[in-house]
Formats: C-alpha cells, sequence, structure tokens
C-alpha cells in the first residue's frame, strides 16, 4: 500500500436486497488532493459516501484510513481518528447560536463531556477559538444568531467552521453545493479551498462543472460501478462519461 | 478567505437577558414555596413540590433530549417503596432512606436505559413502557411491597438524626430544600458541558456523532440522571405521604407527567413545575366531581396542545423572548 494514499476501498459493495447499490468500488485517494465523486442520480455516490462514513454497513469489501482497517468501526470513532463528514442537508444545530455550534465541536478536545455538575461557564476558554473560526468563514458577525435563522449559504458556511473545529486530517463533504445558487456556489468552492490546506477532501457532487475547477481528480459513477477516473480533462473527454453521464447536451 | 457580509448583523447577546429573567423567576419561586404553606395546606403543598420535581426529571428528557420516555414512573415508584421500606423496616433515618431510593432508581434507569436509548422515537417510548409494566408487576408480587396494601405509615424519622420531621414544619423546610436540590440540579445539568452535548443531540444527532461524540452514552447519562431525580421525588414523596403504593408505579402517573410537562411546556425549567401545580391541584379541589377530573383533565390538556402548543410557560417566554 502506497503511504501517499490516506483513504483507500477495496471492492467496496452494498446490496438492499436484490438491489445492488453500490458493487466492486475501489478508490484510493491520495494526501492531500481534493478527490470529488461525482455521478448522476442513483449512481450510488451517497450511498459509497454512507459507507466511508460509517453510517451504513457494507456488504462486503474493506475500507482503510491511513493504513488501518476501518470496516468495522463504529462512526463516532472513525470521526476521532480525523476523517469527518458534512451532510447533505446543511447539518447545523438551528436553536444553538453559531458560536455554540462551533462550541459544541470544540468541546471534543476537551475528552468525553460528562461533566453535567460544571457550570457551561468552563467553556469561555473556547470562545476565542470559537470566534477565530466563525471569522475564517465570514461570520463573524452572526456569532449571536441562531443558527436556525441565518440563510442557507451562511448555515453551510457555518457547518464548515463547526467541521474544522474539531481539525480533521479529512473531509468528506456529500453535495457541498447541492441547492444553492451561483453566487453561494462560488462561496462554498473558496471556502474548500480555504478549508484544504493540508488536507484531503473528497466531495461527492452531482454536478461535474462545479467541481472542474475545485478537484484534482475525480471519479465518475454509474449504476453503482466506477465508470472512469482522472483529472477533469480525462474524464469529460471520456465518450461512455459523455454518454452515460452528461447526456445529449454535452455531446 | 474574504466572504463579504451584506446583511447587518443581529450580535445582541440574549444571554445577560435571560440570565437576569431566570434570576427574578428563581426568587419569584423561592418567594412563592416560602409563603404557600401560610396560604394552602403544607401537606399539599409538599406533595406538589414532589410531582413538580418528578416532572422536571422527566422534562430533563423530553425538553433538552428529545427522549419520549412513557414509563417514568417506575423511577418514582420504585424510590418510593425503596425508601419507605427501608424507613420502616430496616429502621434508616429519612435521608439514608432517600438515598436508597434515589440509588435503586438509577440503577434501573441505567439498565433500562442501556437496552431502550438503542431505539428512538415511538419504539423507545414503548420499551420505556414494555419496562415500566415489568416494575408494575415486580412491585404487585414482590413481598416487601405488599401488593395492593403498599407500605403505609412509614416513619418520618429525624433527617441525619437531627431535625424532626414528624413536625410539619421542618418537613415543609426540607421538602422544599430537596426540591431546590433537584431542581436546581436539573438546571445545571441543561447548563453544562454536558447540557450543551444534549441539546445538541436532540437537534442533530447524526451531526453530533459525526464530530466524533459517541452520543449513546451521552443519552444513557441522561436518562439515568432523570431516573435517579425521578427516585429522588418518589422517595421524598414516600416520606411525605408516609405511605408507598402501586399509584406511584402506575402507568397513569407514568402519563400524569407528561401532562403537567406538556401543560406546563417542556424544554423550559419553570414549565414543569408549574404544570405540576395545576394538575395536583385539579385533582385536589375538583375531586369532590369525582370521576369528571379525568374528564376535566382530559379537556384541559386538549386546549392546551391546541392554544398554547409549547405550554404557559413555554408560551410566555417566547412571547418575550427569553428562555426559562
Amino acid at each position: 500500500m502506497s503511504g501517499n494514499d490516506i483513504l483507500v476501498t477495496d471492492g467496496l459493495s452494498k446490496r438492499f436486497g436484490d438491489f445492488s447499490a453500490v458493487s466492486d468500488v475501489s478508490l484510493r485517494i491520495q494526501r492531500g488532493t481534493i478527490h470529488a465523486l461525482i455521478g448522476p442520480n442513483g449512481a450510488g455516490k451517497t450511498t459509497c459516501f454512507n459507507m466511508l462514513t460509517k453510517f451504513i454497513a457494507p456488504s462486503s469489501g474493506r475500507i482503510t484510513f491511513n493504513d488501518r482497517d476501518i470496516t468495522a468501526m463504529r462512526p463516532a470513532d472513525v470521526a476521532r481518528l480525523g476523517l469527518v463528514r458534512s451532510f447533505q442537508i446543511s447539518a447545523v444545530f438551528p436553536h444553538l447560536t453559531a458560536l455554540e455550534n462551533v462550541r459544541i465541536a470544540l468541546q471534543r478536545k476537551r475528552g468525553d463531556s460528562f461533566d453535567f455538575w460544571r457550570s457551561k461557564s468552563a467553556l469561555e476558554p473556547l470562545n476565542l477559538r470559537a470566534l477565530e473560526l466563525l471569522d475564517s468563514v465570514g461570520l463573524t458577525s452572526f456569532a449571536y444568531s441562531k443558527a436556525g435563522e441565518i440563510s442557507y449559504g451562511r448555515k453551510r458556511a457555518l457547518e464548515f467552521a463547526t467541521t474544522l473545529a474539531v481539525e480533521p486530517e479529512m473531509m468528506l463533504l456529500d453535495e457541498p453545493m447541492a441547492g444553492m445558487g451561483h453566487e453561494d456556489i462560488d462561496r462554498i468552492a473558496e471556502l474548500i479551498r480555504h478549508v484544504s490546506a493540508n488536507r484531503t477532501i473528497l466531495m461527492v457532487e452531482h454536478n461535474l462543472q462545479v467541481v472542474a475547477n475545485l478537484s484534482h481528480r475525480i471519479t465518475v459513477l454509474t449504476r453503482g460501478r466506477v465508470l472512469a477516473e482522472g483529472d477533469y480533462r480525462t474524464v469529460s473527454e471520456n465518450d461512455e462519461v459523455r454518454e452515460a453521464y452528461m447526456g445529449a447536451g454535452h455531446a | 478567505m474574504s466572504v463579504r457580509l451584506e446583511a447587518p448583523a443581529i450580535a445582541a447577546d440574549a444571554t445577560a437577558r435571560d440570565r437576569r429573567a431566570n434570576a427574578i423567576a428563581f426568587a419569584v419561586m423561592v418567594g412563592l414555596i416560602v409563603l404557600a404553606p401560610f396560604v394552602a395546606y403544607p401537606f399539599f403543598i409538599m406533595q406538589a413540590l414532589c410531582f413538580a420535581l418528578f416532572a422536571c426529571a422527566f422534562n430533563l428528557l423530553i425538553g433538552y433530549v428529545n427522549l419520549l420516555s412513557l414509563g417514568h414512573a417506575m423511577f418514582l415508584g420504585l424510590a418510593s417503596y425503596v425508601c419507605a421500606h427501608a424507613a420502616k423496616v430496616w429502621g434508616l433515618e429519612p435521608v439514608s432512606a432517600i438515598a436508597l431510593g434515589v440509588a435503586a432508581s438509577a440503577a434501573l434507569g441505567v439498565v433500562t436505559g442501556a437496552l431502550a436509548i438503542r431505539s428512538i422515537g415511538i419504539y423507545f417510548a414503548m420499551i420505556t413502557v414494555a419496562f415500566s409494566q415489568m416494575v408494575y408487576f415486580f412491585c404487585v408480587e414482590a413481598p416487601f411491597t405488599h401488593g395492593e396494601d403498599g407500605i403505609q405509615a412509614v416513619p418520618q424519622g429525624r433527617a441525619l438524626g437531627l431535625f424532626d420531621l414528624s413536625n410539619p414544619w421542618i418537613l415543609y423546610v426540607f421538602v422544599a430544600i430537596v426540591f431546590l436540590f433537584g431542581f436546581l440540579a436539573v438546571q445545571r445539568t441543561v447548563n453544562s458541558p454536558f447540557g450543551e452535548i444534549l441539546k445538541a443531540i436532540r437537534e442533530n444527532e447524526p451531526r453530533v456523532i459525526s464530530l466524533g461524540y459517541r452520543s449513546m452514552q451521552y443519552k444513557l447519562a441522561a436518562f439515568s440522571l432523570s431516573a435517579a431525580i425521578a427516585g429522588l421525588a418518589g422517595a421524598t414523596k414516600a416520606i411525605v405521604a408516609q405511605n408507598a403504593s402501586l399509584t406511584d408505579v402506575s402507568f397513569a402517573m407514568s402519563g400524569e407527567v407528561v401532562l403537567m410537562t406538556l401543560v406546563g411546556g417542556m424544554g423550559t425549567f419553570y414549565g414543569p413545575v408549574i404544570g405540576a401545580f395545576i394538575v395536583v391541584s385539579m385533582q385536589n379541589y375538583l375531586a369532590q366531581y369525582g370521576e369528571w377530573v379525568t374528564v376535566i383533565q382530559g379537556v384541559v390538556f386538549v386546549a392546551c396542545v391546541l392554544v398554547f402548543r409549547r405550554g404557559i410557560v413555554g408560551e410566555l417566554a417566547a412571547r418575550a423572548r427569553i428562555s426559562l
């Protein structure tokens, strides 16, 4: 195994009854790159993604992260190793303020937070770091707003700040651009580039165009199988990809 | 990073306002507890305080972790039996007897919680019902609970060997202290580093897991804490009423605590207290209407759900834009 691959899957498969959602997917994600996993609806991207983050168990195959077999690990434990996921529907804690959202993640550095007898003022030393993180995604002035009351694009930014707070070695992003307008897409692309410094990113995306300038490598899935892999040019010039994925409009 | 901010910032820090509102509410509550025995029948107030504490324990789960337990009477009732037995048969002084009751309920909470929290939503609720039915059956059959008779004539004794609880005034002070201790314990739990994780689990559990927290352990800890506080309420009630009976482990009691919490306002600190006083008062002052109490309760419940969904305190707090 190459020491340069941070996340590796071997023959990853998932069957739901007779239906094979993902079959025999072998991925190698290089350390320090932005890797995109794309494909049309029903290609198995999200199933694949959920297996990588352990939210569903694979039917067969193996996943290793930093040369460590994580196939049978629990999701919280995988996160502790430094492999942290985002969600398709922006995952914030709506009734907590933006600051509190980030602080939940920062709290993990204290270890387990079972101290129910202590005042939460014990968390105040974390506020400065939380504000720094909010600042890094441009949310300083929303620190005390309830997360549920800020715009969709900002919720996404808040989610990034929260994920960054646990200092993950690798981030898995589930359709980070889903449901966004052009302006927001640019903003999120900028954010992804910003957070990719010193870390590896694997993102699942529906739209090939938005990942074009962003990702170093692209893997195309259709019907649960890997169809093509390479940089944007290689993939976009692949005839099978054009036919299966982009449709007549791009051919 | 240059992400522009278009909208004006709403940076008003509401925590200072909340803190002030809570300090006032707490002072008012303590004031009312001090004045109440001069206005109303002290025994009634003491019983209501026990139920209020029970509702606070239930609210810790439904209001802050979004776990609906429909079997919470098992913790109230078991602690009540254990405390009554310890005081009467083993001759323990009341504080030790209560502590034993709390320990029994906490242990029951750990065991039932470990199995129940694996399920969510309605399945979680049904498993808690199943467990509470088992505990009810146990209390009917076990020799020390005396079945239908219950444990009667529980001695009130001297708390810590010093304070004679058979003196109604001393008993009242004792119960008030226990209630305030339990109430503040719930409040502290919610406003602790642990409570922050609980609230995050309530809002979005998968996200909490993805940040590396084993959410099950947090839910189990909350469940056990809630069981212990419900036990504190039940054990104290056994000393106040000088008995332990099947009523306190019954399914009806599990339902009543839901009613108290919803009427007062779940997810608020003062809601369950007010809800408990309303429900207990209705039972007490409407007792002359016999069977009609249940009907009136039902109507109040329906009215609450239709008119103020957040409960009395919940609606008031929402209107004043504070959290109580």
